[in-house]
């Protein structure tokens, strides 16, 4: 049975963990998630379904817990903010690179450096082009709603083990913060070790008796066959480019003009949506779900339609690169963004949209 | 790696006064000979072996000379990222509190770039064994200062000898980890001659038999040569090390039991 709640975003994803039957949280406090490791140890998720959880010393202890967890073929979640996702980048290029399951929240907030505590959306580029070192890419989640925050939670372990690989929701402030109803799934057990035994092969969890055993390293000293690793790598990365885009279009049908914009900024730009064909201006949304892969050919489409696209993030101008890769120079691409924690109004978005696209 | 030695005019019934354990590998040691890792393996190999948790152990190698541990132990094994073995040795051992969990890490590996990790998890308790190769130099990356590296002591980064003044006094993390309640034993041992060799042995088995007590962390430092690093024949780096090394890393142990030995 579903059940409704009124929760926050951090919340949700923290109960839609436990729900989710995940095996074990490790995370280090930094607003604005906090909540996701307060939530969970208030819930004793230890005691209702035996989930470990853990405050790390760092966020470089926590990611590495979950490097060893998601070896082990358990299904392993941190969480944590911008500064502290920085810190976990080595930690998450070791798990792409040792093809491991895992989950990571990024709340995001504004920087550079320890920056603001308010909402932002300038961790795109660390998210979608590899923010640690290597030529790796994490499967990248934007929830919109505190009910992505937790619909997220069970579609990325599904993605993650689907390809082994690390997934990112990448959420900000805004939907971390803001409280909203969600539908809740009902609990799922907890797989038994025998069940992750039998589905991880691959896992480290005692060398099985009448089999070889099983080493977990991202390490080749051998660079022809590092070579081949990484082409494995990208042709899963293909794959994922071929069957996981994910996205939603607003009012496209008829539009003369574009926003692209994930996250709360696709919220803000649903309104302005709204606002502009009120003044007559035919203006569609579309809003990427997955940023990687992004959806990059349904953009290419609608760039034979409209007549100029604004690409709307808290930020300088990030994903604006994407949206233009995507057009091709075929129409007029902008960027409009408030940053440094600063959240855009409707009105504001309009107005680009009017002097940088229509008049500009 | 799958190189092996294989002299079949020797190996005759009659000429076998030892074999290798079943949990070291057929793969060619990647060590410089006479190094301190291959015999700190084979009694790791040995007591796993002795107490037949082979099917029933996880072990992390380290980032160092022994990042190709997993090359050697025929268990199943993770390699971490440098110094963080004991954040992945944490979350093993929680998420399967049944089986043994081991890291093996150098002292650049532990004593430097680990250090939040090692201390960290040796304060919360976790119930695992730390086996620490105490060389005084980065062996890998060809001889750097190590935390370990004793004063006066050249190294490539300190060609001069180490001037404590400038690049600080070499870090006893093993006094410092004996101090934390999280320990239950600590203890710092050698493998350069058959009687320490065997007396490390006994450390590590006592270390493993440790974590069915649930009591906390289990760490054997065991003081080692380098002797590529310290440019020094195998013998003769045995004996720098008996006379330099262990005037400052006091072999015998620390705590036993959860108490301080007095
Ligand atoms: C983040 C990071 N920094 C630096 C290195 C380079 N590095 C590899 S091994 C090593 C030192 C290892 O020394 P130690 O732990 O003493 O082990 P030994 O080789 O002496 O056994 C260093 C600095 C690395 N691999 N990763
Ligand atoms: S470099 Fe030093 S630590 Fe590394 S294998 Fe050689 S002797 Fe051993």
């Amino acid at each position: 049975m579903k059940e409704l709640k009124l929760m926050k975003g951090n919340e949700a994803f923290a109960e839609a963990v436990i729900r989710a039957g995940v095996d074990g949280y490790f995370g280090y406090p930094i607003t604005p998630q906090s909540e996701v490791l307060e939530y969970l140890m208030a819930q004793k998720p230890y005691e209702r379904t035996g989930m470990v959880v853990l405050q790390a010393e760092s966020e470089v202890a926590a990611i590495n817990m979950v490097y060893g967890g998601a070896a082990c073929g358990k299904k392993v979640v941190t969480s944590s903010s911008s500064p502290g996702i920085s810190l976990k980048q080595e930690g998450i290029s070791y798990i792409a690179g040792a093809e491991l399951p895992a989950l990571i929240l990024n709340v995001v907030r504004g920087g550079p450096g320890l920056g603001t505590i308010q909402p932002s959306q300038s961790d795109y580029f660390q998210s979608t082009k590899g923010g640690g070192h290597g030529d790796y890419r994490l499967i990248v989640l934007a929830p919109a709603s505190v009910q992505e925050m937790a619909d997220f939670a069970g579609l990325g372990f599904d993605l993650a083990f689907k390809y082994r690989t690390p997934v990112l929701i990448l959420s900000d402030g805004v939907i971390g913060q803001m409280m909203e109803k969600v539908e809740l799934n009902p609990q799922v057990k907890r797989r038994s070790d025998e069940e992750v035994a039998a589905e991880c092969p691959w896992a480290t969890t005692g060398r099985p008796k009448n089999g070889p055993r099983r080493i977990i390293t991202s390490l080749e000293l051998d660079s022809a066959k590092q070579e081949i690793h990484n082409m494995k790598l990208q042709a899963k990365y293909k794959e994922m480019q071929e069957n996981e885009v994910r996205f939603e279009t607003f009012d496209t049908e008829d539009a003369d003009y574009l926003l692209v914009a994930y996250g709360s900024s696709a919220r803000i730009c649903q309104k302005a949506v709204q606002i502009a064909r009120k003044k007559g201006i035919k203006v569609g949304l579309l809003r990427p779900i997955t940023l990687f892969p992004y959806p990059t050919e349904a953009i290419s489409k609608l760039a034979s339609q409209v007549k100029g696209i604004l690409s709307v993030e808290m930020s300088a101008g990030q994903m604006v690169e994407d949206v233009r890769l995507a057009v091709n120079g075929r129409v007029k691409v902008e960027h409009f963004g408030r940053y440094g924690g600063i959240v855009p109004t409707p009105d504001e978005v309009v107005k680009a949209l009017e002097t940088k696209i229509i008049g500009g | 790696m799958t190189e092996t030695f294989d002299k079949p005019e020797i190996r005759t019934p009659e000429n076998l006064v030892y074999s290798k354990t079943k949990v070291l590998t057929d793969n060619v040691l990647s060590y410089c000979p006479g190094c301190g890792h291959g015999t700190a393996h084979r009694l790791v190999a040995e007591v796993i072996d002795e107490m037949g948790i082979q099917n029933d152990t996880i072990g992390v190698a380290p980032v160092g000379c022994s990042v190709l541990a997993y090359n050697f132990f025929d268990i199943d094994m993770q390699q971490a990222a440098h110094g963080r073995a004991p954040a992945l040795a944490t979350a093993i051992k929680r998420l399967y509190p049944g089986k043994f969990v081991f890291t093996y890490q150098g002292d650049g590996d532990l004593a430097a770039i680990g250090t939040a990790e090692t201390i960290h998890a040796c304060n919360r308790g976790e119930n695992i064994v730390i086996i620490f190769i105490n060389n005084g130099i980065y062996g890998m990356t060809g001889g750097q200062m190590a935390p370990t590296t004793l004063p006066g002591m050249p190294t490539s980064t300190s060609p001069y000898g180490r001037d404590t003044h400038i690049m600080g006094n070499p870090l006893k993390m093993t006094e410092i980890v004996a101090t934390l309640p999280g320990t239950y034993m600590v203890t710092r041992q050698a493998v350069h001659t058959p009687a320490a060799v065997r007396k490390a042995k006994k450390a590590i088995r006592m270390a493993f038999e440790n974590q069915k007590l649930d009591k906390g962390v289990s760490f054997v430092e065991i003081v080692s040569n380098c002797n590529s690093g310290w440019k020094l024949s195998p013998v003769k780096a045995n004996e720098w090390m008996v006379n330099n090394m262990f005037p400052f890393y006091q072999l015998g142990d620390i705590k036993m039991n959860g108490e301080l030995v007095k």
